[in-house]
């Protein structure tokens, strides 16, 4: 019948082993037999890495130290707060404003600050217009920018220059530097060569060959870069501000130290709607660059 | 007067690319350097101004050792070299003006560049080169809302902006449609006679290479096998210029085109 042939002479249970399957397959047999090559080649290889991955993950999972009364007990206390939180209390708004204002001016001047740091930084660290040991230096620069979280840069900078908003900017500077630095180094690197090679033959210096080569190629990603950078800036102020950088962070922290959770809550909810509508905006402004 | 010899160049550890060139031109006429795909064409006059190294031999322009220069003395040598290119290489999002006046980049500081303040004459002289290659209207314009023949015709002012002393152009009408590609080609010999300058084009249509040039340059495997007037290059010369191409092929039409 025809669905032992579908199958294929080899893995037919009826097909008597050895002699039939392995003299045809050899010279004329069809080729109808094909398996996804695996991930891991070697099949004992393929089984360690397997199962240690599943047995690490069970032996996690047995050693955490989950203690269900406390579970039960944090239960309660989160009701507590969601209780204490309703209704939330604009009564002390004056401080919430200032707090926002003192975040907007975070964000923007981080925003300046970064991305006029970061446009040098990215010609650096692009391959394909700088010596060898200037990419290395302005790639090391950006790696190190990246490699922290903001709020364990925020940590090192409220200790480094004391509590309030100073501290915040130069932590989102530092943010700003690790993301816009990056990915402007990487648009340079894509750029049109052959623009910069007709610089290039008229003698032009380097600078001025960058400004009429390089620069307009890359103008409405930086554009775009920068209106992001905003928004995500605007985003950290307020984590970075429960750390001590200042700005509404700093004011939703306080109230949670003093139990004023009614009054958290209205700090939460001014965070939320501002950056819905700072996403709305910059999502406008970027769709028609 | 431009005089190449021994050039070599290669890549790696490979085949030259060049092998041994020499080539003298004099005066100002259009020569057209012809051959094959890989023959070393492109790679020859980017050994001129550099913008590939070459790996032995010597290259002057008007007395000035080309090969061996460095830094500023090399964009100073630059700006004596004009290049138009196969794609153009304009800058699109910049105006025709902007595009234009960066082949004086070379000679106007990178502030006024940045500032976009351009000396007087240069920008006489713009409008004047512009309204001779007939895109003086398009000086606002950006570049990439120019057709091909326009575009080429910016590269070409901005070529002729650095006052150069030679120009080069590596396939200039490749990238063009067959009516715009002659255009082209009778503007770089016209302009040629009028500022009395040399130029040198690499060229795939031996068409255009015979009507169009004073004297055509035949290349295979990184060495001149040809080197006559247009007259001269019959089917035999063309035979060993391209033997086992594809070009060869293409130009088998040209005995009824000339």
């Amino acid at each position: 019948m025809s669905p032992a042939r579908i199958d294929g002479p080899t893995s037919g249970p009826d097909v008597p082993a050895g002699a039939a399957g392995g003299a045809t397959s050899g010279a004329t047999a069809p080729r109808d037999h094909w398996r996804k090559p695996s991930f891991i080649a070697n099949p004992v290889a393929r089984w360690l890495v397997y199962g240690g991955a599943i047995l690490y993950v069970v032996w996690t999972l047995g050693t955490l130290p989950i203690d269900w009364p406390r579970v039960a007990e944090g239960v309660e206390r989160a009701g507590r707060i969601f209780g204490g939180a309703f209704p939330p209390s604009f009564e002390r708004s004056g401080l919430l404003i200032d707090g926002f204002l003192e975040s907007l001016k975070i964000a923007i001047l981080a925003t300046f600050g970064g991305v006029l740091l970061s446009i040098p930084i990215a010609f650096m660290a692009a391959r394909n217009i700088v010596p060898r040991a200037v990419f290395y230096l302005g790639r090391a620069i950006i790696i190190v920018a990246r490699s922290f979280h903001p709020v364990i840069v925020a940590i090192i900078f409220v200790k480094a220059v004391g509590f309030g908003p100073l501290a915040g900017v130069l932590t989102l500077i530092v943010y700003s530097i690790g993301f816009v630095a990056k990915m402007l180094a990487e648009r340079i690197e894509e750029i049109d060569f052959g623009q910069v090679e007709a610089m290039r033959a008229a003698g032009a210096p380097y600078l001025s060959t960058l400004i009429y080569a390089v620069v307009p190629q890359i103008m409405p990603r930086q554009v775009g870069l920068t209106i992001y950078q905003l928004d995500s800036n605007l985003r950290a102020s307020a984590v970075v501000g429960i750390v001590g950088a200042g700005g509404i962070g700093s004011t939703l922290a306080n109230a949670f130290g003093r139990y004023d959770y009614d009054f958290a809550l209205a700090i939460t909810m001014v965070i939320v709607g501002a950056i819905l509508l700072s996403e709305a905006v910059s999502g406008q402004i970027r769709k028609r660059l | 007067m431009l005089k190449i010899s021994d050039l070599v160049k290669r890549y790696g550890g490979g085949e030259p690319v060049l092998k041994n060139l020499d080539l003298t031109i004099e005066g100002e006429s259009v020569v057209s350097i012809i051959g094959s795909s890989g023959a070393g064409k492109s790679t020859l006059l980017r050994c001129i101004n550099r913008l590939v190294e070459p790996t032995s031999g010597s290259i002057t322009l008007n007395d000035t050792e080309l090969t061996r220069l460095r830094g500023a003395e090399l964009r100073r040598a630059r700006r004596k070299i004009g290049m138009v290119f196969q794609g153009f290489n304009l800058v699109d999002r910049l105006t025709v003006m902007e595009n234009v006046q960066s082949g004086r980049l070379g000679y106007i500081s990178t502030w006024a560049a940045l500032t976009r303040r351009y000396p007087k004459d240069d920008i006489r002289r713009a409008y004047e080169l512009m309204e001779r290659v007939g895109i003086a209207h398009y000086a606002d314009k950006r570049a990439d809302e120019l057709s091909g023949g326009e575009r080429q015709r910016v590269g070409v002012v901005r070529a002729l902006m650095q006052k150069p002393e030679i120009l080069l152009a590596d396939e200039p009408t490749a990238s063009l449609d067959p009516k715009t590609s002659e255009q082209i080609m009778g503007l770089l010999r016209d302009l040629s006679r009028e500022l009395k300058l040399p130029v040198l084009i690499n060229i795939h249509n031996v068409h255009e290479a015979r009507e169009y040039t004073d004297r055509i340059v035949g290349m295979r495997y990184g060495r001149i096998i040809f080197d006559d007037l247009p007259q001269a290059l019959d089917q035999e010369a063309m035979d060993r210029i391209y033997s086992g191409s594809p070009a060869a092929d293409r130009a088998g039409g040209l005995k009824e085109a000339s």
